[in-house]
Protein backbone atom coordinates (compact mmCIF):
# COMPACT_ATOMS: atom_id res chain seq x y z
CA UNK A 1 0.00 0.00 0.00
CA UNK A 2 2.76 2.84 1.38
CA UNK A 3 4.82 1.93 -2.01
CA UNK A 4 2.47 4.04 -3.85
CA UNK A 5 3.24 7.00 -1.85
CA UNK A 6 6.62 6.85 -3.71
CA UNK A 7 5.74 5.45 -6.74
CA UNK A 8 8.90 6.25 -8.43
CA UNK A 9 13.05 7.01 -6.87
CA UNK A 10 12.56 10.63 -5.10
CA UNK A 11 15.82 11.15 -6.07
CA UNK A 12 16.04 10.80 -9.75
CA UNK A 13 13.23 12.81 -10.17
CA UNK A 14 14.54 15.95 -8.39
CA UNK A 15 17.71 15.11 -10.76
CA UNK A 16 15.67 15.61 -13.73
CA UNK A 17 13.74 18.13 -12.56
CA UNK A 18 17.45 20.10 -12.18
CA UNK A 19 18.41 19.27 -15.41
CA UNK A 20 15.13 20.30 -17.17
CA UNK A 21 15.70 23.48 -15.33
CA UNK A 22 19.02 23.92 -16.13
CA UNK A 23 18.19 23.08 -20.10
CA UNK A 24 15.18 25.81 -19.49
CA UNK A 25 17.98 28.78 -18.48
CA UNK A 26 20.57 27.94 -20.74
CA UNK A 27 20.18 29.02 -24.33
CA UNK A 28 23.23 27.87 -25.94
CA UNK A 29 24.11 24.71 -24.58
CA UNK A 30 27.26 23.39 -26.12
CA UNK A 31 27.95 19.69 -27.61
CA UNK A 32 30.67 19.84 -24.69
CA UNK A 33 27.67 20.27 -22.43
CA UNK A 34 29.79 22.45 -19.29
CA UNK A 35 28.70 21.16 -16.51
CA UNK A 36 28.01 23.18 -13.69
CA UNK A 37 29.72 20.43 -11.11
CA UNK A 38 33.05 19.58 -12.88
CA UNK A 39 36.42 20.21 -11.18
CA UNK A 40 37.95 22.73 -12.15
CA UNK A 41 35.30 25.35 -11.70
CA UNK A 42 35.25 27.71 -14.88
CA UNK A 43 35.08 31.12 -15.11
CA UNK A 44 34.66 32.44 -19.27
CA UNK A 45 34.65 36.30 -19.95
CA UNK A 46 35.99 38.65 -22.65
CA UNK A 47 37.16 42.21 -23.25
CA UNK A 48 37.76 43.61 -26.88
CA UNK A 49 41.16 42.47 -26.91
CA UNK A 50 40.61 38.99 -25.32
CA UNK A 51 39.40 35.96 -24.49
CA UNK A 52 39.78 35.32 -20.19
CA UNK A 53 39.50 31.88 -19.01
CA UNK A 54 39.52 31.70 -14.42
CA UNK A 55 40.20 28.03 -13.92
CA UNK A 56 39.59 27.37 -9.98
CA UNK A 57 41.75 24.48 -9.16
CA UNK A 58 42.85 25.25 -5.42
CA UNK A 59 46.36 23.45 -3.93
CA UNK A 60 47.80 21.92 -7.55
CA UNK A 61 51.38 22.04 -8.15
CA UNK A 62 51.28 24.74 -11.60
CA UNK A 63 53.75 22.06 -13.46
CA UNK A 64 51.41 19.04 -12.85
CA UNK A 65 48.82 21.28 -15.16
CA UNK A 66 48.41 19.91 -18.46
CA UNK A 67 47.17 23.08 -20.87
CA UNK A 68 46.91 22.48 -24.66
CA UNK A 69 45.02 24.71 -27.34
CA UNK A 70 44.27 22.61 -30.36
CA UNK A 71 42.12 23.91 -33.10
CA UNK A 72 40.82 26.29 -31.32
CA UNK A 73 40.19 24.02 -27.98
CA UNK A 74 41.56 24.59 -24.81
CA UNK A 75 42.01 21.75 -22.83
CA UNK A 76 43.06 22.00 -18.88
CA UNK A 77 44.05 18.71 -17.19
CA UNK A 78 45.86 17.32 -14.14
CA UNK A 79 45.35 15.77 -10.90
CA UNK A 80 45.13 16.16 -7.49
CA UNK A 81 46.01 14.13 -4.76
CA UNK A 82 43.91 13.13 -2.07
CA UNK A 83 44.75 14.32 1.25
CA UNK A 84 42.30 11.89 3.25
CA UNK A 85 44.70 9.19 4.88
CA UNK A 86 44.82 5.71 3.84
CA UNK A 87 42.21 3.92 5.93
CA UNK A 88 43.98 3.15 9.02
CA UNK A 89 42.62 2.29 12.99
CA UNK A 90 41.70 5.09 15.04
CA UNK A 91 41.45 7.85 12.11
CA UNK A 92 37.53 9.24 11.10
CA UNK A 93 36.65 10.59 7.79
CA UNK A 94 33.64 12.63 8.70
CA UNK A 95 33.27 15.18 5.37
CA UNK A 96 34.91 14.34 2.41
CA UNK A 97 33.82 16.85 0.02
CA UNK A 98 36.66 17.62 -1.89
CA UNK A 99 37.73 16.91 -5.21
CA UNK A 100 40.48 14.47 -5.73
CA UNK A 101 42.03 12.51 -8.88
CA UNK A 102 42.41 12.99 -12.43
CA UNK A 103 40.54 15.93 -14.14
CA UNK A 104 40.08 17.35 -17.70
CA UNK A 105 37.63 20.45 -18.95
CA UNK A 106 37.18 21.70 -22.40
CA UNK A 107 36.28 25.20 -23.32
CA UNK A 108 35.87 25.94 -27.09
CA UNK A 109 37.49 29.33 -28.17
CA UNK A 110 36.65 32.08 -30.73
CA UNK A 111 37.71 32.25 -34.21
CA UNK A 112 39.48 35.27 -33.80
CA UNK A 113 41.73 34.29 -31.24
CA UNK A 114 45.62 34.33 -31.72
CA UNK A 115 47.06 30.72 -30.77
CA UNK A 116 50.44 32.01 -30.25
CA UNK A 117 49.40 34.81 -27.99
CA UNK A 118 48.04 32.55 -24.60
CA UNK A 119 49.11 33.11 -21.47
CA UNK A 120 48.57 31.26 -18.51
CA UNK A 121 49.37 31.70 -14.99
CA UNK A 122 48.42 29.95 -11.37
CA UNK A 123 47.98 32.31 -8.28
CA UNK A 124 45.84 31.89 -4.98
CA UNK A 125 44.75 28.56 -6.41
CA UNK A 126 43.47 30.23 -10.01
CA UNK A 127 44.69 29.24 -13.13
CA UNK A 128 44.03 32.16 -15.35
CA UNK A 129 44.47 32.15 -19.30
CA UNK A 130 44.52 34.68 -21.31
CA UNK A 131 43.76 34.06 -25.23
CA UNK A 132 44.46 37.47 -27.21
CA UNK A 133 42.27 38.25 -30.58
CA UNK A 134 44.15 38.69 -33.67
CA UNK A 135 44.38 42.13 -34.14
CA UNK A 136 42.20 42.35 -37.18
CA UNK A 137 39.30 41.10 -35.42
CA UNK A 138 39.96 44.01 -32.42
CA UNK A 139 37.17 46.54 -32.52
CA UNK A 140 38.36 49.98 -34.24
CA UNK A 141 36.81 52.87 -34.93
CA UNK A 142 36.57 53.82 -38.61
CA UNK A 143 36.73 57.59 -39.41
CA UNK A 144 34.53 59.18 -42.12
CA UNK A 145 36.89 60.46 -44.84
CA UNK B 1 50.52 32.03 9.13
CA UNK B 2 51.01 29.85 12.64
CA UNK B 3 48.43 31.34 14.91
CA UNK B 4 45.80 32.93 13.24
CA UNK B 5 42.70 32.63 15.61
CA UNK B 6 40.56 35.59 16.70
CA UNK B 7 37.94 36.29 19.20
CA UNK B 8 36.44 38.83 17.43
CA UNK B 9 32.89 39.62 17.26
CA UNK B 10 30.90 38.45 13.75
CA UNK B 11 30.41 41.63 11.56
CA UNK B 12 26.50 41.39 10.89
CA UNK B 13 27.03 42.94 7.24
CA UNK B 14 29.15 39.91 6.12
CA UNK B 15 26.96 37.69 7.57
CA UNK B 16 23.76 38.17 5.17
CA UNK B 17 25.94 38.77 2.23
CA UNK B 18 25.31 35.69 0.19
CA UNK B 19 28.44 33.56 -0.48
CA UNK B 20 29.70 30.13 -1.84
CA UNK B 21 29.84 27.11 0.26
CA UNK B 22 33.59 25.94 0.01
CA UNK B 23 33.92 22.36 -0.32
CA UNK B 24 35.97 20.55 2.18
CA UNK B 25 37.85 17.51 4.25
CA UNK B 26 37.00 16.61 7.76
CA UNK B 27 39.72 13.97 9.35
CA UNK B 28 39.72 13.43 12.78
CA UNK B 29 42.86 11.12 14.66
CA UNK B 30 43.46 10.51 17.73
CA UNK B 31 45.42 13.68 18.13
CA UNK B 32 43.16 16.14 16.78
CA UNK B 33 41.13 16.95 13.76
CA UNK B 34 41.96 18.18 10.62
CA UNK B 35 40.14 20.47 8.09
CA UNK B 36 41.44 21.11 4.46
CA UNK B 37 39.06 23.48 2.82
CA UNK B 38 39.38 24.57 -0.79
CA UNK B 39 39.02 28.64 -1.08
CA UNK B 40 40.60 29.47 -4.67
CA UNK B 41 40.49 33.00 -5.48
CA UNK B 42 41.44 34.36 -1.58
CA UNK B 43 44.73 35.65 -0.48
CA UNK B 44 46.09 35.73 2.80
CA UNK B 45 44.73 39.31 3.30
CA UNK B 46 41.28 38.60 2.32
CA UNK B 47 40.94 35.15 4.59
CA UNK B 48 39.67 35.13 8.26
CA UNK B 49 39.16 32.33 10.18
CA UNK B 50 37.48 32.79 13.53
CA UNK B 51 36.93 30.95 17.11
CA UNK B 52 33.92 32.34 18.95
CA UNK B 53 32.49 30.42 21.88
CA UNK B 54 32.30 26.87 19.63
CA UNK B 55 31.71 28.34 16.20
CA UNK B 56 34.71 28.30 14.25
CA UNK B 57 34.05 30.47 11.21
CA UNK B 58 36.02 30.52 7.85
CA UNK B 59 35.45 33.10 5.22
CA UNK B 60 37.52 34.26 2.43
CA UNK B 61 36.85 37.07 0.16
CA UNK B 62 37.81 36.32 -3.92
CA UNK B 63 40.38 38.87 -4.57
CA UNK B 64 41.24 38.46 -8.37
CA UNK B 65 42.68 40.86 -10.39
CA UNK B 66 40.46 40.92 -13.39
CA UNK B 67 41.25 43.10 -16.80
CA UNK B 68 39.26 46.42 -17.45
CA UNK B 69 36.17 45.63 -19.58
CA UNK B 70 35.33 41.92 -18.63
CA UNK B 71 32.34 40.91 -19.68
CA UNK B 72 31.27 37.32 -18.49
CA UNK B 73 30.12 35.01 -20.61
CA UNK B 74 29.79 31.91 -18.14
CA UNK B 75 30.18 31.88 -14.78
CA UNK B 76 30.38 29.00 -12.06
CA UNK B 77 31.86 30.69 -9.36
CA UNK B 78 29.43 33.70 -9.20
CA UNK B 79 29.56 35.54 -5.81
CA UNK B 80 31.99 37.33 -4.30
CA UNK B 81 33.06 34.66 -1.42
CA UNK B 82 32.92 31.99 0.68
CA UNK B 83 31.70 31.46 4.25
CA UNK B 84 31.13 28.17 6.46
CA UNK B 85 30.73 27.99 10.06
CA UNK B 86 31.10 24.44 12.15
CA UNK B 87 30.52 23.67 15.62
CA UNK B 88 33.56 22.41 17.62
CA UNK B 89 32.93 20.14 20.61
CA UNK B 90 34.30 20.86 23.98
CA UNK B 91 37.78 18.31 23.92
CA UNK B 92 39.15 20.22 20.83
CA UNK B 93 41.18 22.70 22.22
CA UNK B 94 40.95 25.88 20.15
CA UNK B 95 43.97 28.30 21.71
CA UNK B 96 46.48 25.97 19.47
CA UNK B 97 44.46 25.79 16.07
CA UNK B 98 46.93 26.32 13.59
CA UNK B 99 46.73 27.02 10.14
CA UNK B 100 48.55 26.63 6.91
CA UNK B 101 47.21 28.38 3.77
CA UNK B 102 48.73 27.67 -0.04
CA UNK B 103 47.65 28.50 -3.13
CA UNK B 104 44.18 28.25 -2.12
CA UNK B 105 44.04 25.27 0.04
CA UNK B 106 43.75 25.72 3.71
CA UNK B 107 44.49 23.24 6.22
CA UNK B 108 43.39 23.59 9.62
CA UNK B 109 44.79 21.83 12.57
CA UNK B 110 42.69 21.59 15.79
CA UNK B 111 44.25 19.38 18.60
CA UNK B 112 42.55 17.67 21.47
CA UNK B 113 42.75 19.01 25.12
CA UNK B 114 45.24 17.01 26.84
CA UNK B 115 42.43 15.79 29.13
CA UNK B 116 40.63 14.75 25.86
CA UNK B 117 42.96 12.44 24.83
CA UNK B 118 42.69 8.42 24.23
CA UNK B 119 44.19 6.66 27.83
CA UNK B 120 43.30 3.21 28.57
CA UNK B 121 41.11 2.29 31.27
CA UNK B 122 42.94 -0.47 33.59
CA UNK B 123 40.02 -2.71 34.88
CA UNK B 124 40.24 -3.39 38.49
CA UNK B 125 39.09 -6.82 39.35
CA UNK B 126 39.13 -7.94 43.20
Amino acid sequence: MYRSLLPRDVFAELNRLQRELQQTFEFSPSIRGISRNGFPALNVGRTPQSVEIYAFAPGLDPATLEIDLERGVLSIAGERPATLPAPVEKVAVHINERFAGRFRRVVSLPDDIDPNAVTADYRDGVLHISAKRRESAQPRRISIQ
Amino acid sequence: MSDTTTVAPENQAARSEATLLPPVDVVEDVTGITLYADLPGVSKDTLGIHVEANTLTIEGRLSMATPEGLEVGHAEVSLPGYRRTFTLSRELDTTRVSAEFKQGLLTLRIPKAEHAKPRKIAIQVD
